[in-house]
């Protein structure tokens, strides 16, 4: 039942939406809900990338830490977001925190069962890094636009 | 514009403060009042040159609705003498203004369309005056939407004005902030990661864009609108430039082909977009 359910999330998402049916399948048995309380960490800086969420419902604020300075929010996540996606590239250790601003809903895939898979199935590694790259390159730039300070004197 | 129909363009009127607002540490928002004569109408987009007496001048976006041409209103970044003058000016004092000058955004014409208004920081000043024109005709408009990206909760201009659009005048309102302390529960990312959730669902080729902040933020905002299929002449950017003579004259604001001053500040993406990506001029 709960398989069912995560292949259904995962077909309506636009990083999976091109994936065929038994990809999407095999990449289901990845899958299980969670769900975090206002405030919980779904992961912490330095954390083996273990696992990638995919938000459905609630606020992920990705935060950094420097020693006597208050946490930064560098980032926010919301419905229909991903985080963690240091799953995807060695040393496969989050980058920072992700703490849940709000009540959050999310379906974790597990990183080591992911990775298993596309191991054995080279067709989805290539595909899963075609999808998911240029995602990854968005936000590279977004975070280049951010550290310009753009605003600042705007 | 046409400037025949004003007797000196290059003499300042005289107008007097009215009322001052502390926006941010460093800005602040005036009304005016007109000393020398009737107000004058403007157009939202357009400019004032405002002359601090015995400073100089600087040229000022008009942020003031366009319905209400008898109260001016300018808000000002202090970064140089002329604006340090002009932030420093309280209720009661006197200050010059030429104009209204400049090229506008052209709000009625994109009636039936998604009207969306994206704003960094300061940017939100020179699109006020089309915001509250969109909104004064909403259902006119298939969207309203203001995407409204600042560096920190801290620097977010007009606030309660932005909140209010949201909550009561049927506009879509996002705003997101480059970084945050904990405990902001809005959006933190600059502009662009907003862009595909807030044209979510609609259809991009009727998305008519104004984009107001600075230059980098303009060009990478309209490259990805034009990505996400926002068609480039339903794109229009606001530019700045050094001012002199404002008139057209003087050559101090010229961009490639164009003067500033006389053929924008408000210009259409498909004509300049190229020479926003030129480091040269
Ligand atoms: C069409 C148009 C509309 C404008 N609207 C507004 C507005 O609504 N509100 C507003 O505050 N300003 C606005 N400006 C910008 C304003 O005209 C300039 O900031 C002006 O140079 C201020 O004069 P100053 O003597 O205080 O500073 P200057 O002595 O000219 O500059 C002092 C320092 O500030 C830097 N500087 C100049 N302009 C800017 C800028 N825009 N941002 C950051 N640093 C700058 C200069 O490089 C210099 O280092 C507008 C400009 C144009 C062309
Ligand atoms: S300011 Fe003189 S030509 Fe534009």
């Amino acid at each position: 039942m709960e398989i069912h359910g995560i292949k259904d999330i995962l077909s309506g998402h636009p990083v999976f939406k091109d994936f065929d049916e038994e990809t999407l399948d095999l990449l289901s048995g990845c899958g299980r809900n969670e769900h975090f309380k206002k405030n919980t960490l779904l992961y912490a800086e330095g954390d083996e990338a273990d696992k990638v969420y995919i938000i459905r419902k609630g606020d992920v604020a990705i935060e950094i830490a420097a020693p006597g300075r208050p946490s930064i929010v560098v980032e926010s996540l919301h419905a229909g977001d991903i985080a963690g996606w240091s799953w995807m590239v060695p040393p496969y250790r989050s980058s920072a925190d992700a703490r849940a601003m709000t009540e959050v809903s999310a379906v974790s895939l597990d990183a080591n069962c992911m990775r298993g898979k596309c191991d054995e199935h080279p067709a989805l590694g290539y595909q899963m890094f075609k999808t998911w790259l240029p995602h990854l390159t968005k936000r590279v730039r977004a975070q280049r636009l951010q550290l310009l300070d753009l605003y600042g004197t705007g | 514009m046409d400037v025949s129909n004003i007797q000196d363009p290059m003499l300042p009127r005289r107008y007097r403060v009215a009322e001052v607002w502390e926006e941010l540490d460093d800005v602040a928002t005036m009304s005016l009042l007109p000393i020398d004569g009737p107000p004058r109408p403007f157009k939202a987009g357009q400019f004032n040159m405002l002359y601090a007496y015995g400073v100089g001048e600087a040229a000022i976006s008009i942020s003031g609705d366009p319905a209400v041409p008898e109260r001016l209103i300018h808000t000002t970044r202090n970064v140089g003498k002329v604006s340090a003058a002009l932030t420093r000016l309280r209720a009661g004092d006197m200050l010059g203004v030429r104009g209204p000058f400049g090229s506008d955004w052209p709000v009625e014409e994109q009636k039936g369309r998604h009207m969306l208004f994206i704003a960094g920081g300061l940017g939100l000043a020179p699109l006020r005056g089309a915001i509250c024109q969109a909104l004064a005709d909403r259902l006119d408009y298939e969207e309203v939407s203001l995407l409204f990206g600042a560096r920190s909760p801290n620097d977010l201009l007009y606030r309660s004005q932005v909140a209010e659009w949201g909550a009561f005048s049927g506009a879509n309102v996002e705003v997101t902030v480059d970084t945050a302390a904990r405990g902001w529960t809005g959006h933190v990312g600059v502009v662009t990661t907003r862009l595909e959730r807030i044209l979510n669902g609609q259809d991009h080729a009727n998305v008519s864009a104004f984009i107001c902040g600075p230059e980098i933020m303009m060009r990478f905002t309209a490259q990805d609108l034009v990505e996400l299929g926002v068609p480039t002449d339903k794109i229009w950017v606001s530019m700045e430039r050094n001012m002199k003579c404002a008139l057209g004259f003087c050559g101090h604001c010229q961009w490639g082909p164009d003067f500033v001053c006389k053929d924008g500040p408000v210009f259409r993406y498909d004509q300049i977009g190229r020479r926003l990506a030129m480091r040269e001029i």
